[in-house]
């Protein structure tokens, strides 16, 4: 019987610290993709986390419901926003999960996806983010590229990205 | 090493179909995923699922939602599992649903079965995401989920996969 839920690849960053994650080359082989990303960056302060498919920062909307531990909040957006992490602000060694699913990534539909973002730390403020994400278009995903805060952020060392794929047959 | 997450059934929809229903399934798996990508006739019709063909009201569902505020609600007494909220099912490719449904232990005699749901809806401007917990209050194995819209059907190209995960 095949594997039905594969890794596809891993990166783990390095010492050096990383602006972005990313997965090329995807084939289209899969039913589904599944990204796990667990991940801190160099700054002082919480920051988004943005996924772009193929290169393209088009045409992306996405909607988020959030928990801090006191308050809840909706809103919405165009920027590829798929939850926050934690920098040097947050608890020593502690790195922020995220999970992005996408049914049907090499379909001809538009690629909707769910995404679950946490951020907890030992600290007063965590959040948890559930996200709804859409790119319009039409395009088979072959490229997933994950960036952190506003390009002057780098994911630190040991943050680390997985990309499986799932067939349904 | 041994296989725990195995495709079940997958159903891609070649024509309109008011309902889609996976059944005899079987009783070896631990628990069940359910992945839908799905969009609908009518824009704005409701999901429903209901499991075993049971239309009686052993349905409950309590939600958190984002939309144009967060808020959380629920339904008590229901005769099927409602997963779309303030926005229902798109009605084109442009607007797949992108939902995730997990039915725990659910081929066991003696407990009621409870289920989480991931739901993410766009449609035309509007979007909507919820993370929901169902409860099925039957202490019956599932052996059959039938999804429906509370009116017209799912579209072609709208595609709906069941998986098993069997415990160690």
């Amino acid at each position: 019987m095949p594997t039905t839920y594969k890794a596809i690849a891993t990166v783990t960053v390095g010492s050096g610290g990383a602006a972005n994650i990313e997965f090329t080359s995807i084939p289209g082989t899969y039913t589904d993709l599944v990204l796990k990303i667990s991940g801190r960056h160099d700054t002082s302060s919480d920051q988004g986390i943005f996924i772009k498919f193929n290169g393209s920062t088009s045409n992306r909307s996405h909607r988020y419901v959030a928990g801090n531990g006191a308050t809840t909040e909706s809103s919405s957006g165009t920027d590829g926003y798929i939850g926050s992490i934690q920098g040097t602000n947050a608890t020593a060694s502690t790195f922020n999960n995220t999970e992005v699913y996408i049914p049907n990534y090499a379909s001809s539909n538009n690629k909707s996806s769910s995404i679950d973002n946490v951020t907890e730390n030992n600290a007063t403020t965590a959040y948890q983010n559930l996200v709804a994400g859409l790119w319009s278009n039409s395009a088979a995903i072959t490229t997933v590229t994950i960036t952190v805060g506003n390009g002057t952020q780098n994911f630190v060392q040991y943050s680390t990205a997985t990309l499986y794929g799932i067939k349904n047959s | 090493m041994a296989i725990t997450y195995e495709p079940i059934s997958t159903t891609t929809l070649s024509s309109a179909a008011a309902t889609v229903t996976f059944s005899s399934i079987s009783g070896s798996y631990t628990d069940l995923v359910l992945v839908m990508s799905a969009f609908g006739s009518v824009s704005g019709a409701d999901i429903r699922v209901q499991v075993n063909s049971d239309t009686a009201s052993n349905y409950s569902l309590t939600r958190l939602v984002g939309y144009t505020t967060a808020f959380s609600n629920r339904a008590s007494n229901a005769t099927y599992w409602q997963i779309t909220n303030s926005v229902g099912i798109g009605s084109s490719s442009s607007d797949p649903t992108a939902d995730v449904i997990q039915f725990m232990n659910y081929s066991n005699t003696t407990t009621n079965k409870t289920i989480l749901v991931r739901h993410n809806q766009p449609q035309s401007s509007l979007m909507e995401t919820a993370a929901q917990v169902g409860l099925y209050r039957s202490t019956s194995a599932i052996t059959s989920i039938t999804f429906s819209l509370s009116s017209g059907n799912y579209s072609s190209g709208s595609t709906f996969t069941l998986y098993g995960i069997k415990a160690a």
